[in-house]
């Protein structure tokens, strides 16, 4: 193993990561290891740079410095083919409006040469009534279980997914949740950004908390007195920017 | 099939089923260049002759104007969403991205273009068969297929350049006027060659310049893509 390789039981590590746009330092020498098959759970207040680590991670971005490994090797001796290894549920949720919500998945999966069958991927999701409907003429919801299944199309081993509860009514949520929770059994390494404390904490395998584009905090567990110091830490952090 | 040319052909086939269902881009180059024409017509009242030397001019401004206005289409389906993250997101080169979305955007303004022409030929009163007699119409199917080529390999990465700017819609016809012009001058002096308004000149050099710059600006957008974005 050269010394710049990780020990390989990460499957996602960042060290020293720092992103600027322009001078605006959003990410600031994060470190970071993600376990395989373990939840993850990133909490912070707007701007703290939880969505700028999710989309460095996903290589939607490339970072100002620091070095990134997937699986042990460093991104720079990496393939673009390691993307098959990655789903990204983002804000947005990347599906074609004009397209059905099988035309979708059908896409995506062709993109990775996916073989999943895709009525499976609608069952799961909860949307094979809605297949033949354009993506357009969704629910929040249901948009947002398309995005969730548009990731798991190519069955990535590392799933990022950033505020995925917004916007979902308390059943949507539910469901999701319980999608959340079959996707652990399935040794998929998961990070996700949330501001849905209980919610975030219940699944957690680990919990992390981001200030001012750093992690400064780290925890393991799910416990009451972990809800309530993320309660406490985030009304006591600062903004990046303030 | 090797994974870059499956993304390639998966987003070729995705631009043209959802053009097929919303038929938004040729339609509106298509009316687009239509109106070109019949501007033209009108103001410039041309007889034979000089429709024959002015004629080539005309229909290729009519077609890099509506050209454009397609262009800038194909990435605003893109921007919807944010689904272009999601293309980045494939596990091959991206410039598949931009191999994929060159193919669909040129299939849309060569058959956009196939529709205009006939109604140049009438607005124009030419005879198609008499001043492009035998060979000289399969030059001309060269002449459009590597102007149509060029212009769409430029227009598509200026695309991908204004697609992420806040001044996108001004910012690509400014780029793309500008860096076009020897691809919109070499289509129009070889199809004026072919028209035989000067029977001793053959289009041949004028070609020649459409190949070269079809080549460099596909050659510089592969190279450069990935980059575009990233930034």
């Amino acid at each position: 193993m050269g010394l710049t390789e990780t020990s390989g039981a990460a499957v996602f590590e960042a060290r020293r990561l720092t992103k600027q746009f322009g001078r605006i330092p959003v990410l600031k020498e994060v470190d970071l290891e993600l376990a395989r098959g373990r939840c993850h759970v990133l909490f912070g207040r707007n701007g703290a740079g939880k969505s700028t680590l999710l989309h460095v991670a996903a290589t939607l971005m490339n970072p100002t410095s620091g070095e990134l490994f997937y699986d042990g090797k460093p991104l720079a001796e990496l393939t673009s083919s390691m993307r098959a290894k990655i789903g990204l549920v983002s804000h947005q949720s990347f599906v074609y409006a004009d397209l059905t919500v099988r035309e979708n998945l059908e896409f995506y999966a062709s993109l990775y040469g996916a073989s999943r069958d895709v009525d499976e991927l609608l069952e799961w999701a909860d949307l094979a009534l809605r297949s033949g409907s354009s993506a357009r003429s969704l629910s929040r919801g249901m948009q947002q279980r398309l995005a969730i299944a548009r990731a798991l199309a190519h069955e990535p081993k590392l799933l990022l997914l950033d505020e995925p509860f917004t916007g979902l009514d308390a059943a949507a949520s539910e469901r999701l949740n319980n999608l959340l929770n079959e996707i652990k059994g399935r040794e998929v390494t998961v990070l996700l950004a949330t501001h849905d404390i209980e919610r975030g904490v219940a699944i957690a395998d680990r919990v992390l908390l981001m200030d001012g584009g750093r992690i400064v905090f780290d925890a393991t567990g799910a416990t009451a007195d972990i809800v309530d110091e993320i309660r406490r830490l985030l009304l006591e952090t600062s903004s990046p920017r303030s | 099939m090797s994974p870059y040319l499956r993304v390639v052909i998966a987003i070729l086939r995705k631009d043209v089923r959802k053009e097929l269902r919303t038929k938004e881009i040729v339609s509106s180059m298509f009316v687009f260049a239509v109106l070109v024409l019949v501007v033209f017509n009108f103001t410039l009242a041309l007889d034979e002759t000089r429709a024959l030397e002015l004629g080539p001019g005309i229909l290729w401004t009519a077609f890099i104007f509506a050209s454009t206005l397609g262009l800038n289409r194909s990435f605003a389906a893109e921007r919807e969403n944010q689904s272009l993250s999601g293309l980045m997101l494939a596990p091959v080169d991206r410039s598949a991205i931009y191999f994929g979305k060159l193919l669909s955007n040129l299939l849309f303004i060569l058959v956009m273009e196939i529709f205009v022409l006939p109604l140049f030929v009438v607005f124009f009163n030419l005879n198609v068969w008499e001043i492009l007699p035998g060979s000289d119409l399969a030059w001309f199917g060269l002449v459009l297929v590597l102007g149509t080529l060029g212009y769409t390999a430029l227009g598509t990465i200026l695309a991908a350049v204004a697609a992420s700017t806040t001044m996108r819609d001004v910012l690509l016809p400014m780029l793309l006027f500008s860096f076009a012009i020897p691809i919109v001058i070499a289509a129009a002096e070889a199809t004026r060659l072919l028209f035989d308004v000067d029977p001793l000149s053959g289009p041949g050099t004028w070609i020649t310049l459409l190949a070269g710059c079809a080549t460099s600006y596909l050659a510089v957008s592969w190279m450069v893509f990935e980059y575009v974005l990233e930034e």
